[in-house]
């Protein structure tokens, strides 16, 4: 309760103080969108609770992705700074998102793709953290709360993706708008500084021909369309996890 | 309760009970330097990585946890079914689930990333968390064991004695059914996911918990000199038998099984054939020295009553209980996952990879440091308070009890 009323405080102060109130009376709810090829993502207003009435997903298209998502994953690098850990030796290194290369071995037939967190709607790992750390937000967002994260590693033990990360020494230069944490846990949040702003997540600006990003509840959305349209692979279907991250061409 | 000529005694004030403090001491002062050496300059300093997140540490922790809901078995045979030969043992049996039970925890708090955030595990819960149960399940275990020492201690409380060894006996049944699915509740892994998980940990805890005991038994008696018959030893002995067969029938069905589903037959052909370190600790060190030779240690009648025969099945029950949680742990950790089944991944981050793993001694050192600390505390229990019978020689012990 406590914490919902600090939010509360917090959403007032920011509004009254950027003036964003004026903003949103013109246009109450969404009152910035940021519309491309890659997507959408209407900008929510600091006042309004994320709710369950969208969830977030992307399609990547992997037969568009000439280098198999190597640009996307120097996107998020960049982005969130998960790449320097100097003290760690290679197993040790965080990896928010992984080029993966797959070969049949019966057909031999091969391709390439981006593993990253897959922002499942029934995560594993969000069922197994003892604190409850390891969370889903409303909208979809798979993430790590690292302020009671106890660094137990449950989580990684099980997520089926290998998408999660251990911190493993004392960090510096940290993205004030992604800050990490020496001794607990660590994956892809989707960008969710940038989803909250309405830009697109980082890795999906960075392929905007390959990667489209939006409202997976939305009929309508673009990603909703393609799907419709493509249809979308999970990793580890089978599973029965369905994920918000798909995949064509796999 | 007891048989009439039990009597309880502290054990005397003695030069070794203080060279034993000293020696375990020692070994405490490794484990804390461990910890905050790993505290401070973060894990990079183990030999644990992404891809095997729990290590060493968690092998000794989990032998300590299983072990200790084990080691209340002697006190509920007595207790629950009521034989009562096992029921002098009783005390020591709950001191030593307690004392297993807190060394094997602070291994595993003092791996945490954050163990500092320990007060958020206990009141942040996810209840749908087979962790967040176990931490209830923890201290539950800790609280009915120390009521049930209360009620074999304290002449006033003797009416709770059976219900409080009941309790105590279905909490840990319920305890090592939750230890085992913290494996068995990991629906990615293959080597993992399955029921089984849960009574194989039960019997595993019945191995680990009786040998232990004997150990302690043994020495406690022989270094405060005592009289240990082997009318009691012999009960212990054939029980650990019992026990020791029941893993290898619960193996044999857990690896039955994985060889005939042909999703987990990569992950079982890893551990059973092509596993390197995998495969031989599970053939050499927990079928051939931790259950055969125990086993025919026990059974070969030349070595019948022969308390070194007894005492080094024990030990290699022991032994072969360590690397079968090694083997469990880390090498179903060792095969990659499987992101797409039938296909060759290979990635820069170790992706279709046999994953490696090489402890540090900064983790053997915290291991070794849950142990002594578990036996720190058996050793000044039984020297503070009236834990152990001044005598179990054949003839105090009633031998011809049901």
């Amino acid at each position: 309760m406590s914490q919902n009323r600090v939010d509360e405080y917090r959403r007032k102060f920011v509004t009254a103080l950027g003036g964003v109130a004026a903003a949103a009376t013109v246009a109450p709810g969404f009152f910035l969108r940021e519309a491309q090829a890659a997507g959408e993502v209407p900008t929510r207003s600091l006042d309004q609770a994320v709710t369950s009435e969208k969830r977030w997903g992307m399609l990547i298209d992997i037969t568009k992705l000439t280098d198999g998502g190597a640009g996307m994953v120097e996107a998020c690098k960049k982005e969130h700074g998960w790449d320097n850990n100097p003290l760690s030796r290679d197993d040790q290194k965080a990896h928010w998102a992984r080029v993966v290369n797959v070969k049949d071995k019966l057909t031999g037939h091969s391709f390439s793709l981006p593993v990253m967190c897959q922002h499942c709607e029934n995560p594993p790992c969000v069922d197994v953290c003892p604190t409850g750390a390891s969370m889903k937000r409303a909208d979809g967002i798979v993430q790590v709360n690292k302020h009671i994260c106890i660094g137990c590693r449950y989580c990684m033990m099980a997520c089926p993706y290998k998408a999660r990360s251990f911190v493993h020494e004392p960090l510096t230069d940290q993205r004030s708008y992604s800050p990490r944490g020496m001794g607990t846990v660590e994956s892809c949040n989707m960008c969710i500084h940038r989803i909250d702003e309405g830009r697109l997540p980082a890795c999906v600006e960075a392929a905007p021909d390959a990667v489209i990003f939006g409202d997976l509840n939305d009929p309508n959305s673009a990603v909703s369309q393609a799907l419709k349209a493509m249809g979308g692979k999970q990793i580890r279907a089978d599973l029965n996890l369905n994920t918000g991250v798909r995949y064509h061409g796999i | 309760m007891a048989s009439q000529s039990i009597i309880f005694r502290e054990t005397k004030q003695g030069k070794g009970f203080y060279i034993l403090l000293a020696v375990l001491g020692a070994f405490l002062a490794l484990g804390a330097l461990s910890f905050f050496h790993a505290e401070h300059h973060g894990h990079h300093v183990t030999g644990m990585n992404n891809q095997i997140v729990w290590g060493l540490p968690h092998v000794f922790a989990i032998f300590l946890i299983v072990a200790a809901s084990g080691a209340l078995n002697v006190g509920s045979i007595g207790t629950v079914f009521g034989k009562k030969i096992y029921q002098p043992m009783g005390r020591l049996s709950a001191l030593l689930a307690i004392s297993l039970l807190v060394g094997g925890l602070i291994v595993l708090v003092l791996d945490l990333g954050h163990a500092d955030r320990l007060i958020i595990a206990m009141t942040h819960y996810n209840f749908k968390s087979i962790f967040a149960w176990n931490i209830i399940l923890y201290n539950g275990f800790l609280v009915l064991s120390a009521i049930y020492i209360w009620t074999m201690m304290d002449r006033k409380a003797k009416g709770f004695y059976k219900p409080a060894g009941v309790a105590a006996f279905t909490w840990r049944l319920i305890l090592t059914t939750g230890t085992g699915s913290i494996f068995g509740f990991l629906v990615s892994r293959d080597f993992y996911n399955s029921a089984v998980m849960a009574p194989l940990f039960i019997v595993m805890s019945f191995v680990f918990g009786l040998a232990v005991f004997i150990l302690v038994l043994h020495f406690t008696y022989k270094w405060t000199g005592r009289e240990l018959g082997d009318k009691v030893m012999n009960r212990l002995r054939y029980l650990l038998a019992v026990f020791i067969a029941g893993v290898l029938l619960m193996e044999l069905a857990r690896h039955l099984t994985g060889l005939y589903i042909s999703q987990r037959i990569g992950v079982e052909t890893f551990i059973l054939r092509d596993g390197g370190i995998y495969t031989q600790l599970f053939w050499v060190v927990q079928i051939l020295l931790g259950s055969i030779l125990p086993l025919s240690l026990i059974f070969c009648r030349k070595l019948k009553d022969n308390r070194l025969a007894l005492l080094l099945a024990a030990g290699f029950a022991i032994l072969g209980g360590f690397a079968q949680l090694y083997v469990i742990l880390i090498g179903g950790q060792a095969y990659p996952l499987t992101l797409f089944p039938g296909a060759e991944v290979s990635s820069d981050y170790f992706d279709g990879a046999i994953n490696g793993y090489t402890p540090s001694v900064w983790e053997i050192m915290l291991g070794v440091g849950g142990v002594a600390l578990a036996l720190v505390m058996v050793t000044i229990g039984v020297k503070v308070l009236r834990f152990l019978p001044e005598s179990l020689s054949d003839a105090v012990a009633d031998p011809h009890s049901k």
